[in-house]
C-alpha cells in the first residue's frame, strides 16, 4: 500500500521567489543623446551613471547634455517643425502616434522590466499599470490628431511649435507618454528631458520612435541633470514648457519664463486628503488607503498622504490598516509578488527618513509594517503616523514616500476645511455610501482630481492637474490636448 | 465551545463595495505561486477537499467507491495526502462511515432539506439528528434563503441556532447559497447571522445554483470571519463549494485565506474546498511537477 503523506497544515506556507526574467532585455553600457533620430555624443563629453535602486548596481552610463547639446536638440525640433511636421497632414500624424503605441505594446515586457530595474517599482505595477497606461495615452491621442476641429468646434486651432518637456522619476515612461503623445497629436515637436535617475525607458522609447519612422527631429530626448533642464527652460526658441516635478522647481521655472511669452503647464507636488466617513465600505476603504499611499512606494504626486478618518471609526480603520500593512510584501521589485519595491534613490530615502524622524519628534505615534528589509538597496517600510495634528509638519509637507499621516475628524464641515487647509490641491479621495455626500464634497474640495470610493485611478481620457501650489494646466483628455494648441488668429 | 448570542446583539454588517472587492480579488489572482510553494500548496489543497456526491441517483455502492478514493487518491504515486472528508446525503452517512473506518477522513452530511431548505423546522431538526445518529462528523445545513430575502433575519438566525443545538458534537457548516442572495451586502449579512447564531464553518453554496464559490463571495465571507475573530478571538472555518475545479483557482483561494486570515486558517480544520472534480486536476498538477510532463486524464481515477 502506498505511503500516506500527513499534512500538518500551511503554517509556514509562503510564496517562493518568482522573479521576472531579464534575459529578453537589452540595456546598452552607454547611452548618447537622441537628436534628429540619431544617437549623438554629448559635447560636454560627460556621462553619469544610472543605478538599480534595489541593489545599487550600475545599469548604464547616460550622456549629460549641456547648453550646446540642448541648443542642438531645439534646433532639430524647430527645423523638423518648420520643414516637415507642420506640413504633415493630421491623418499622417495620427498614424505615427498609433504606430508608436503599437510598438510600445509589442515591447511591453521589455519596457516594464527596464522600468522596474531603473526605478525600483514593483514589476506588478510597471507591467499592469505604468506600461499599459503609457500605451493607452498614445492610442488615445492618436485618435484626436486628425479630429482637432471636432475637439474644439468653431475654434480653429494650431500647434504651438516646439515644446520643452521635463519629467520626473516616479513614473518615467508614463510621464514621457503623457507629455509626448498630446504634443505630437496637436502638431508640435518635442525636446524631452527624463529625470537623471530614470532615463532608461525614455531612451527605449527613443529607439521605438526611431523604429516607427517618425521624421527626424520631431522628438528629441536629451538626458542630464538639473542644468540640462534649466537649459531647456531658458532656451529662447521654445514655445512651451511642460514640467512635472517638485513645487520648488516649478516656481523657479515660472520665474525663469516670466515675460518670455512661453506657455507653461506645471504639475507639481501634493499632500492629498483621503477622507473616510463612518458609512463607508470599511474594508474597501482600507484597501483604498493602502493603494493611495503605498502605491509606487508613495512616490506619487497625488498620493493620499493625509488620511482623515471619522472619529467614531478611527480605531477600527487603523487596526484594519495595520493588519493589511503586515500582509504587504516588500523586496526585490522584479519579484512578481512584491507589493512594495525600492525607494528611487538614496537622496529620496534620506528625505523620507528625515520626515519619519520629524514625525517621531512631533510626538506622533508611528507604526511600520513588520516586513524585513533586504540587506542592500534603498528600502523603506510602509509607515503610518497617528495622533497627528493639522499643524504637524508631516501633515503639511510633501514627503513623497510610503508615509501616511492620520488625523480624525468629527463633522463634514470640519473635514472640508481641514482638507482644503493646505498649500497644495492636487487630488482627494472620499469614501462614503451616500451619493449626495460625495457630490457635496467634490464641489467643495479644492483639488484637481477627486476620487469617490476609489483612489489612484488614471485614464487617458480624464484630465489631471492641480489647484494652488500643485500647479496649473491639465494633462490627459481634451484639456491635455488643448494645452498644446493655440487659437489661430 | 461556541455559544450562540441572541439576535438583538448581532452587530450591524458593514456595507460592501463590489468594485473594491473585485479589485482586491484581482490582486490575489496576480500572486505568482511557483516551485516549492506550488508543490506545498497543492498538497494542502488535496488535504482540504470535501469529496462530494450529492445526487438523487447516489447509492451505497457509489458512496463506497468514492470513500475508497478519499484515502487512495492516487496510489501510483507515494506521498499524496488524504482528502479531509466526504460529503453525502444523510441516507448515505452510514455507508460512508463504514467505508472509512480506520481512516482520518471525516464524514460530512448535508441536511435541513438540502438543497432548497424549503421545509419545516421540525423536519430540518429531525433530518439533522438522523445524520448525526448515523455517524456524521459534520453537518452542512442550508439557510432559508426565502426568509432571508423577506427580511426575516430573526427567523434565519433562530433556525441556525436550533440546528446547531441538534448537531451535538458534530461541527456545523452553514451554507448561505450565495448565488441566490445575489448581492455582496446580502452575503455579508448572512455570514454575520450564521456566525453569530453558532456556525462553526460558513460555506458558500450547495453546488446546485450558479454562480457558486466566486472569489468575490469567498473574500466577503472571509472578511466576516476576520471581523468576528477580531471581536471575539474565536476562529470560524470557511468552505467555498461549487465552481472550484482547477488547481490555479484553488491556489488563489489559499492566497486569499493567507492574506486575509493568516496561516492559522491554512489547514483542513479551518478551510475546506467542496468539490468533486478538483482533486484530479490537483493530482495532475502534482504529477506534472514530479515528472515534468502532463499525464493523460485517464491515469487519474474518476470516482
Amino acid at each position: 500500500m502506498a505511503k500516506k503523506k500527513t499534512i500538518k497544515g500551511g503554517d509556514n506556507w509562503d510564496y517562493s521567489p518568482s522573479l521576472e526574467s531579464t534575459s529578453h532585455i537589452t540595456i546598452l553600457p552607454k547611452y548618447e543623446l537622441f537628436i534628429n533620430n540619431e544617437w549623438v555624443k554629448p559635447s560636454s563629453k560627460k556621462y553619469f551613471k544610472t543605478t538599480n535602486p534595489s541593489n545599487e548596481e550600475v545599469l548604464s552610463e547616460i550622456a549629460w547634455a549641456n547648453d550646446y547639446d540642448v541648443d542642438l536638440a531645439v534646433k532639430a525640433a524647430r527645423n523638423a517643425y518648420n520643414d516637415v511636421w507642420s506640413k504633415t497632414s493630421p491623418k499622417e500624424r495620427s498614424k505615427y502616434i498609433y504606430r508608436i503605441a503599437r510598438l510600445m505594446q509589442e515591447q511591453a515586457r521589455e519596457l516594464s522590466v527596464i522600468e522596474t530595474l531603473d526605478a525600483g517599482k514593483p514589476i506588478r505595477e510597471s507591467r499592469d499599470i505604468d506600461v499599459p497606461l503609457a500605451c493607452n495615452h498614445f492610442f488615445y491621442y492618436a485618435g484626436w490628431a486628425d479630429k482637432l476641429e471636432f475637439a474644439f468646434p468653431n475654434q480653429p486651432m494650431e500647434a504651438l511649435g516646439v515644446a520643452g518637456q521635463i519629467i520626473p522619476w516616479n513614473f518615467p515612461l508614463l510621464m514621457a507618454a503623457w507629455k509626448i503623445a498630446p504634443a505630437l497629436a496637436a502638431g508640435n515637436c518635442v525636446v524631452l528631458k527624463p529625470a537623471e535617475t530614470t532615463s532608461l525607458t525614455a531612451l527605449k522609447l527613443a529607439e521605438i520612435i526611431k523604429e516607427s519612422g517618425l521624421p527626424p527631429g520631431v522628438v528629441n530626448i536629451v538626458t542630464g541633470h538639473g542644468d540640462t533642464g534649466a537649459a531647456i527652460v531658458n532656451h529662447p526658441d521654445i514655445n512651451k514648457i511642460a514640467f512635472t516635478g517638485s513645487t520648488n522647481v516649478g516656481k523657479i521655472i515660472q520665474r525663469a519664463i516670466a515675460g518670455t511669452g512661453k506657455k507653461a503647464t506645471l504639475e507639481l507636488g501634493g499632500k492629498s486628503a483621503n477622507i473616510i466617513f463612518d458609512d463607508a465600505p470599511i474594508d474597501q476603504a482600507v484597501e483604498g488607503i493602502v493603494n493611495g499611499i503605498f502605491f509606487n512606494q508613495g512616490h506619487v504626486c497625488c498620493a493620499g498622504s493625509r488620511l482623515f478618518v471619522q472619529e467614531n471609526i478611527a480605531e477600527l480603520v487603523i487596526r484594519k490598516l495595520k493588519h493589511r500593512m503586515d500582509s504587504l510584501y516588500l523586496g526585490n521589485p522584479l519579484d512578481k509578488n512584491t507589493d512594495i519595491g525600492a525607494i528611487n534613490s538614496k537622496e529620496q530615502l534620506e528625505t523620507i527618513e528625515k520626515y519619519i524622524k520629524i514625525g517621531i519628534s512631533e510626538g506622533a505615534e508611528m507604526y511600520q509594517s513588520t516586513c524585513e528589509l533586504p540587506g542592500k538597496g534603498y528600502f523603506c517600510r510602509p509607515t503610518i503616523f497617528t495622533n497627528v495634528a493639522q499643524s504637524s509638519r508631516i501633515s503639511q509637507e510633501e514627503i513623497f514616500g510610503p508615509v501616511l499621516s492620520i488625523q480624525t475628524f468629527r463633522t463634514v464641515d470640519e473635514v472640508i476645511q481641514k482638507a482644503n487647509n493646505s498649500p497644495y490641491g492636487l487630488a482627494a479621495g472620499v469614501w462614503t455610501d451616500k451619493g449626495s455626500r460625495i457630490f457635496n464634497l467634490t464641489s467643495k474640495l479644492r483639488a484637481g482630481v477627486i476620487w469617490a470610493n476609489t483612489y489612484n485611478k488614471f485614464d487617458p481620457t480624464s484630465p489631471f492637474g492641480g489647484y494652488k501650489e500643485s500647479g496649473f494646466g491639465r494633462e490627459g483628455g481634451l484639456h491635455g490636448l488643448g494645452a498644446y494648441l493655440k487659437m489661430k488668429l | 465551545m461556541k455559544v450562540p448570542i441572541s439576535f438583538n446583539k448581532l452587530p450591524n454588517s458593514p456595507s460592501i463595495d463590489k468594485v473594491g472587492v473585485e479589485e482586491r480579488v484581482a490582486r490575489f489572482q496576480t500572486r505568482s505561486i511557483k516551485n516549492e510553494s506550488k508543490r506545498q500548496g497543492l498538497d494542502l489543497v488535496l488535504s482540504m477537499i470535501d469529496l462530494t456526491t450529492l445526487e438523487g441517483k447516489d447509492t451505497p455502492g457509489k458512496v463506497k467507491q468514492m470513500c475508497y478514493k478519499a484515502h487512495h487518491l492516487h496510489d501510483a504515486y507515494e506521498g499524496v495526502p488524504n482528502v479531509a472528508a466526504v460529503c453525502v446525503y444523510p441516507s448515505m452517512v452510514r455507508s460512508a462511515k463504514t467505508a472509512l473506518i480506520g481512516t482520518d477522513v471525516k464524514v460530512a452530511s448535508v441536511s435541513t432539506a438540502f438543497p432548497s431548505g424549503q421545509s419545516t423546522r421540525e423536519i430540518k431538526i429531525t433530518d439533522t439528528k438522523f445524520a448525526v445518529d448515523e455517524g456524521a462528523d459534520e453537518i452542512d445545513m442550508v439557510i432559508s434563503r426565502g426568509k432571508f430575502l423577506e427580511g426575516e433575519y430573526n427567523f434565519v438566525f433562530d433556525e441556525i441556532a436550533s440546528i446547531k443545538e441538534a448537531c451535538g458534537k458534530a461541527r456545523l457548516k452553514v451554507i448561505l447559497e450565495t448565488g441566490e442572495l445575489c448581492t455582496l451586502d446580502n452575503v455579508r449579512k448572512a455570514s454575520d447571522i450564521a456566525i453569530y447564531a453558532g456556525a462553526d464553518f460558513i460555506k458558500t453554496s450547495t453546488g446546485k445554483i450558479q454562480p457558486a464559490a466566486t472569489m468575490q463571495v469567498t473574500y466577503t465571507m472571509l472578511m466576516a470571519i476576520k471581523d468576528y475573530y477580531d471581536a471575539t478571538g474565536i476562529m470560524i472555518g470557511m468552505k467555498p463549494a461549487g465552481g472550484i475545479s482547477t488547481s490555479k483557482l484553488a491556489l488563489h483561494n489559499l492566497v486569499m485565506v493567507k492574506e486575509v486570515l493568516g496561516n492559522n486558517w491554512l489547514n483542513n480544520e479551518w478551510f475546506r474546498f467542496g468539490a468533486s472534480s478538483l482533486a484530479n486536476d490537483v493530482l495532475m498538477q502534482i504529477m506534472k511537477l514530479e515528472t515534468g510532463v502532463y499525464q493523460s486524464s485517464d491515469y487519474f481515477s474518476i470516482d
